[in-house]
């Protein structure tokens, strides 16, 4: 009885040749084409080494398993042909049989089935506990990665390639463990059959064992054609994901256009690549598999046609043709499941080196290890000589130099686009500048220990993001504070009163990206959210774009107290109405990329045209 | 506050509550492509496995009569049972190739076409449909799960057929040496096929969940990418890969205890097979010996019966090794097609709808109450008329439920109770293509694909020329702007847009819209982040753009509603207060207030 198993297998894909196929935006992305001159045999043991280097116990229970397995199909012939001998013939010859006898072969058959299972639960179950340990270590460190990994990294990469990346990738890369044990086990079959047919005839065996070279020749073809398709289906795999997540993230945007068709045609064009190119693999492996499984067969017909030569020339005996004959077909099932397992190596190589890259990308946000330990009073920030560009040679920001003092707000205002959001991603260390420094009560930012400055300085985003969770939850962001601070903070971000109105007050849940409130809920929420960690340095991106006028004033209102009450911050604040304005010490006027112009709100208004049109905007006469 | 059954939000369904079978039935309803050449392919598995059982005897029949028969060797039947046994494997080959190939086509052809569907499903949803499920969780539906299924198809099926039909044929086998023996072996398997459906429950069960955790493993990945930028600056990253962490290992537990569970039942196989054996030699030795009915079983039929009893269990094995496998798959297949079977309660009414007239459009609403599913009323009686060609302001304080109102307006929402007309036909009854085609909405944060600016601002207009792109831009007065950038309409914005500025991102919505050239423009907040000068100057080109036709904006900023014709103020869900800007200044009350503040930060 021999354990079939179906196929295991999931491939999909795309015309790999077609470089129009797909968006040239993410050629970085793109995986790293099979490498020609490699060995697919030698990376895919070198994939497999790294898992059994990981998982060494586990793998040897899994092994034994199948070792056991082996060992006891091997014993139910051999209980069959004693019971024949002691028991069956003997009560036939007889007319009597003993209730020992009977109980003796019940045991004997019971006995070596289920020892037979306890090596099928322990291979199959070794070989899906190592797997899952595997793919889970794998996405613990991928995920990790995605975290540590700088901003400018993820506005290149999709959510949708890193979902794939986590998850189908890793798949593929631990794919071939299911089949492992069962082909290492079933090697020491294979190793004991060849032992005996070389021992049995030199020359009968030699022709049974080109079985071995053809089988190898017929793996290495199969992985040379399929390694190329499995490298474009994975790649697929992730385009496919991206189209998927990137569609349903903007879904509102595709409903109020009614563009639900061109996205499904987007969507389709990637599942037929993957579809077309599954058929291909489809094909490939319609030749490999039934070629694999009647080699054996061709090396039992050659060892007959041999065999019966050998015979008359008096070389051999009709008994040895049998016995080489059956060892052969004994193995002809073990050379299938190592087949399996060899067959699973383009995929799994290709799923491992595209998440090595991710893991092999460098971080390249480096940190010190400063602390500033816990001073009580506002932070010091000062500008030297900011530059940053997001492309090469086109500048965002140019030689920014100011000082804030602690305590003190200063609004930046400009035009849209003028490089103010820059500014903060430049402040909270979301991006290093390419020239000058950020420092903070002295320090650069650079030389701060890792998660140094989140406890001095919070950033209010210009979009609020909110997560899948509790009020509390995206408030406190997991941190034990007390509720009344938190009440507090939500006080002065004017949210206390929608919140307490919720059916559960600060547990109410908000759905993912907070899709349950309100778009000045939302912006409301963020605020609290960075009040509450009471920052001695506080960015305000626009933070209250959203809210109307009225709830605007009190949070201004309820601002300036804490600043008039000390509150400790330092206060950058982008802004464009004035109110909000007049809240600052200090304006910085950015144009360009540059300060154009500072000073106070009342003299920038009056010397600055540019400024004063600006922030004027809104009492010009309605023409 | 009353609380009224949900209007549209069912969610979406996981498609637990569906049988295996109906299943198998209802994916190959969804996708037809399945059942292309059934019988062709079940015709080849069946020579293909002809052949592999021709292959052992004809080897059988030339060692035992050829090579070590009686008259030593027999050198013509062993010539002609070699070219029978080559014959056989290259028919086999033949055949496997024939079949495998045939299944992994129609197999990745149905997959693709239900991939496609559920997409395509998902954007028929309704909004509020949607977002009772996470992104990444939807992505896992059209991706991963589908994936699972792939796996059976194109296999399973057939051999599960080809087992069932190799027990009955061994069955057959077995009575015709001895129907008492047959009896005993049966009875050795009862109990397995009997568990076998105990057990096909907890494995469809427990593959059920493991699919359900690859859901929200990957809705755990999403959304810190997306959120990248408050996990860094608030340094949660600890919390935030604990929470990954989780649900990493909520999903390798599920996939643990689900391989066990199939580990466990398929061993089971092999107990009833050693009992059957052993039974099989007690019970012959009995009835040879006339202790139970009066037989004349020889030894040899025994032992000979011993051997068939192999032909029995191995298709045996194979079936339950299919059936453990069909229920990851089915698990995946029934997560897409919940997707598929979840109602698009708010429904196209297709050709036989009406088609909203190319001209100004005029808005009723009608007694319009709304509510969020399980919630309390955001929209109460909501009755007002609104003029074609009037450009109306819409104002009130957060949460008043001008979002809402304009969701409504544009049906991506039906109301709990009342009704909205455009033009006099109730938004229920218009075709979408029509309605989406006439009346545009911006909304509140402008989301742009991950392409260039000419395909962001095309999307609204498909057949829109370059040509076209950048006349609409320079007729927002925006051609300053488009100017400034580097690579014009080829740049860039990334994903989501978060290339561009957040005042450029709402730039692009807008002139997407405005390139629709709808005849209601209903705008939230689409100007909320762009700066006064630029937004004036937009303001004052939308105005000319859309004149004699109708808008409905929403704004914070009191400068829109000074220019629009009409204010229409929201307090708690309800029309508090509507006219000119003039007199609702001199009327005082929400507007009156609102206003002040305005008039008091701008002073400053
Ligand atoms: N999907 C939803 N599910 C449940 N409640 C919701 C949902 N969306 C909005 N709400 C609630 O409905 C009310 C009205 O929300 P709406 O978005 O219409 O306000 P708004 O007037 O647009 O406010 P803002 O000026 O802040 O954008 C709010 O209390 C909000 O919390
Ligand atoms: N990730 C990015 N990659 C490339 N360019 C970018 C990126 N982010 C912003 N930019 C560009 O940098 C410039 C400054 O953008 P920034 O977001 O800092 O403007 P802003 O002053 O905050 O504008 P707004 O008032 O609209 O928010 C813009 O031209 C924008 O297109
Ligand atoms: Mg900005
Ligand atoms: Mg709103």
């Amino acid at each position: 009885m021999s354990e079939t198993s179906t196929r295991p297998d999931g491939a999909p894909a795309n015309d790999a040749t077609n470089p129009a196929a797909h968006d040239g935006a993410h050629e970085a992305t793109s995986p790293p084409a099979a490498d020609p001159g490699r060995s697919t045999l030698r990376d895919g043991f070198g994939v497999l080494g790294v898992a059994i280097r990981r998982e060494p116990w586990i793998f040897t229970v899994s092994t034994l398993g199948s070792l056991l397995f082996g060992a006891l199909t091997v014993a139910d012939a051999w209980v069959l042909g004693w019971a024949t001998d002691h028991v069956v013939l003997p009560a036939f010859r007889t007319g009597t049989t003993t209730a020992r006898a009977v109980l003796a072969v019940l045991a004997l058959f019971l006995g070596v089935a289920i020892l037979r299972a306890v090596g099928i639960v322990a291979r199959r179950l070794g070989a899906g506990v190592m797997q899952y340990r595997m793919q889970a270590a794998y996405r613990r460190e991928v995920t990790a990665q995605y975290l540590r990994l700088p901003m400018a990294w993820h506005q290149r990469h999709p959510a949708g390639q890193l979902l794939s990346n986590a998850n189908s990738d890793v798949e593929a890369a631990w794919a071939p463990i299911a089949p492992l044990p069962m082909a290492v086990g079933t090697l020491a079959m294979v190793v004991i059959a060849v032992v005996q047919m070389l021992l049995v005839d030199l020359t009968m065996a030699a022709v049974g064992l080109m079985v071995f070279p053809l089988v190898t020749a017929a793996t290495l073809t199969y992985q040379r054609f399929s390694s190329p398709l499995f490298t474009r289906i994975q790649a697929l795999r992730a385009e496919l994901s991206e189209v998927a997540h990137e569609s349903f993230d903007g879904a509102m945007v595709v409903k109020t256009l009614g563009r639900e068709a061109e996205e499904t045609a987007r969507f389709a064009e990637k599942a037929e690549q993957l579809r077309d190119l599954g058929i291909r693999v489809g094909r490939i492996r319609a030749v490999f598999d039934p070629l694999l499984e009647a080699l054996p067969g061709f090396g039992v017909l050659g060892v007959l046609g041999v065999g019966v030569w050998r015979i008359r020339h008096g070389h051999a005996d009709p008994g040895d043709v049998v016995t080489i004959a059956y060892l052969l077909t004994i193995v002809a099932f073990p050379i299938r499941s190592i087949g399996w397992l060899l067959g699973e190596f383009p995929r799994s190589i290709v799923g491992f080196r595209r998440v090595q890259r991710v893991l092999d990308e460098p971080v390249e946000t480096t940190y010190g290890d400063v602390r500033l330990g816990d001073p009580q009073r506002a932070a010091r920030l000062e500008l030297d000589g900011l530059a940053y560009s997001y492309l090469p040679q086109q500048p965002v920001l140019g030689d920014l130099s100011f000082v804030v003092e602690p305590g003190r707000t200063v609004a930046v205002v400009g035009e849209t686009a003028s490089g103010k959001s820059t500014l903060t991603t430049l402040l909270t260390r979301l991006v290093d500048p390419d020239a000058g420094r950020v420092v903070l009560d002295g320090v650069d930012l650079r030389d701060l220990a890792p998660g140094e400055l989140a406890r001095h300085v919070a950033l209010v985003p210009q979009s609020a993001f909110m997560f899948d969770d509790t009020v509390r939850g995206n408030v406190t962001l997991g941190e034990d504070v007390p509720d009344e601070e938190v009440w507090s903070a939500l006080r002065t971000a004017q949210a206390d009163g929608f919140v307490a109105a919720l059916p559960k007050g600060l547990d109410s849940r908000l759905g993912e990206r907070g899709t349950t409130l309100s778009g000045g809920q939302r912006q409301r929420l963020s605020l609290a959210r960075a009040l509450v960690r009471r920052p001695r340095l506080l960015v305000l991106d626009d933070a209250t774009s959203a809210v109307d006028p009225e709830v605007e004033a009190r949070i201004l209102a309820a601002m300036r107290t804490a600043v008039a009450e000390g509150s400790a911050s330092t206060l950058v604040l982008i802004a464009y109405r004035k109110a909000t304005i007049a809240l600052a010490d200090e304006v910085l006027f950015l144009a360009g990329g540059r300060i154009a112009d500072r000073g106070t709100h009342a003299d920038l208004l009056q010397r600055n045209p540019a400024y004063a049109r600006l922030v004027n905007a809104y009492e010009e006469v309605p023409t | 506050m009353t609380t009224v059954a949900p209007s549209a939000g069912t969610s979406m369904a996981t498609g637990d509550e569906i049988s295996a079978w109906q299943t198998i039935k209802r994916g190959a309803e969804i996708s037809p492509e399945l059942k292309d050449g059934f019988w062709g392919t079940l015709l080849l598995a069946l020579l293909g496995t002809a052949g592999r059982v021709v292959v052992p005897v004809v080897v059988q029949q030339t060692l035992d009569r050829g090579i070590n028969g009686p008259h030593g060797i027999d050198l013509p039947f062993v010539t002609r049972m070699a070219l029978v046994a080559a014959l056989a494997l290259v028919l086999t080959g033949a055949s496997s190739y024939l079949m495998t190939a045939r299944l992994f086509t129609t197999a990745e052809r149905g997959l693709a076409t239900l991939r496609i569907k559920a997409f395509r499903h998902v954007h028929d949803l309704p909004v509020l449909t949607q977002n009772t499920e996470r992104r990444g969780a939807l992505v896992s539906r059209v991706t991963s799960d589908v994936d699972q299924v792939s796996q059976f198809l194109v296999f399973g099926g057939i051999i599960g057929i080809i087992s069932v039909g190799q027990v009955i044929v061994a069955t057959l086998i077995m009575l015709y040496y001895s129907w008492q023996l047959t009896i005993v072996v049966w009875v050795c398997f009862a109990p397995l096929f009997l568990s076998l459906r105990y057990f096909q429950r907890r494995l469809s069960a427990a593959y059920g969940v493991v699919r359900r955790m690859v859901g929200q493993m990957l809705a755990a990945v999403s959304e810190p990418v997306v959120g990248a930028v408050v996990v860094r600056t608030h340094a949660i990253e600890g919390r935030t890969q604990a929470r990954i962490d989780e649900a990493i290992a909520r999903y390798q537990d599920a996939s643990t205890k689900a391989q066990g569970l199939t580990a466990f039942s398929f061993s089971l196989g092999g107990v009833s097979a050693g009992l059957a054996n052993a039974l099989v030699l007690i019970v012959g030795i009995w009835l040879g010996q006339g202790h139970l009915w009066a037989g004349h079983v020889t030894s040899g039929e025994v032992l000979a019966f011993a051997f068939l009893v192999s032909l029995f269990v191995s298709p045996v094995q194979m079936g339950t090794q299919v059936l453990t496998d069909a229920q990851n798959a089915i698990a995946g297949w029934r997560r897409v097609i919940g997707i598929l079977d979840t109602p698009a309660d708010l429904d196209d009414p297709g050709a036989t709808g009406a088609s909203l007239p190319h001209r100004p459009l005029d808005i009723e609403f009608d007694h319009v109450d709304f509510a969020y599913p399980g919630g309390p009323l955001v929209l109460r009686d909501v009755d007002l008329r609104i003029e074609a060609g009037t450009r109306v302001a819409v104002v009130g304080e957060t949460g008043s439920g001008k979002t809402t109102f304009a969701k409504v307006l544009t049906r991506l929402m039906d109301p709990v109770s009342g009704s909205v007309r455009l033009a006099g036909h109730d938004l229920r009854t218009v075709t979408f293509s029509s309605l989406r085609r006439r009346v545009v909405l911006v909304p509140q944060e402008g989301f742009l694909f991950d392409s260039t600016l000419l395909a962001n601002v095309s999307y609204g207009d498909l057949d829109a020329t370059p040509d076209d792109v950048r006349r609409a831009v320079i007729g927002l007065g925006l051609g300053d702007w488009l100017e400034s950038l580097p690579l014009g309409l080829d740049t860039r914005v990334g994903q989501r847009g978060e290339s561009m500025s957040a005042g450029e991102r709402q730039l692009v919505a807008l002139v997407r819209a405005h390139l629709a050239d709808p005849d209601l423009l209903v705008l939230d907040e689409a100007t909320s982040a762009v700066d006064p000068a630029l937004e004036m100057r937009i303001g004052r080109a939308l105005e000319a753009l859309m004149s004699g036709r109708t808008s409905v904006t929403i704004a914070h900023r009191m400068s829109t509603a000074e220019n629009a014709d009409e204010v229409i103020v929201f307090d708690q869900g309800r029309v508090v207060q509507r006219g000119p800007h003039t007199a609702l200044v001199a009327e005082g009350g929400v507007y009156g207030r609102l206003h002040a503040s305005w008039v008091a930060q701008q002073g400053t």
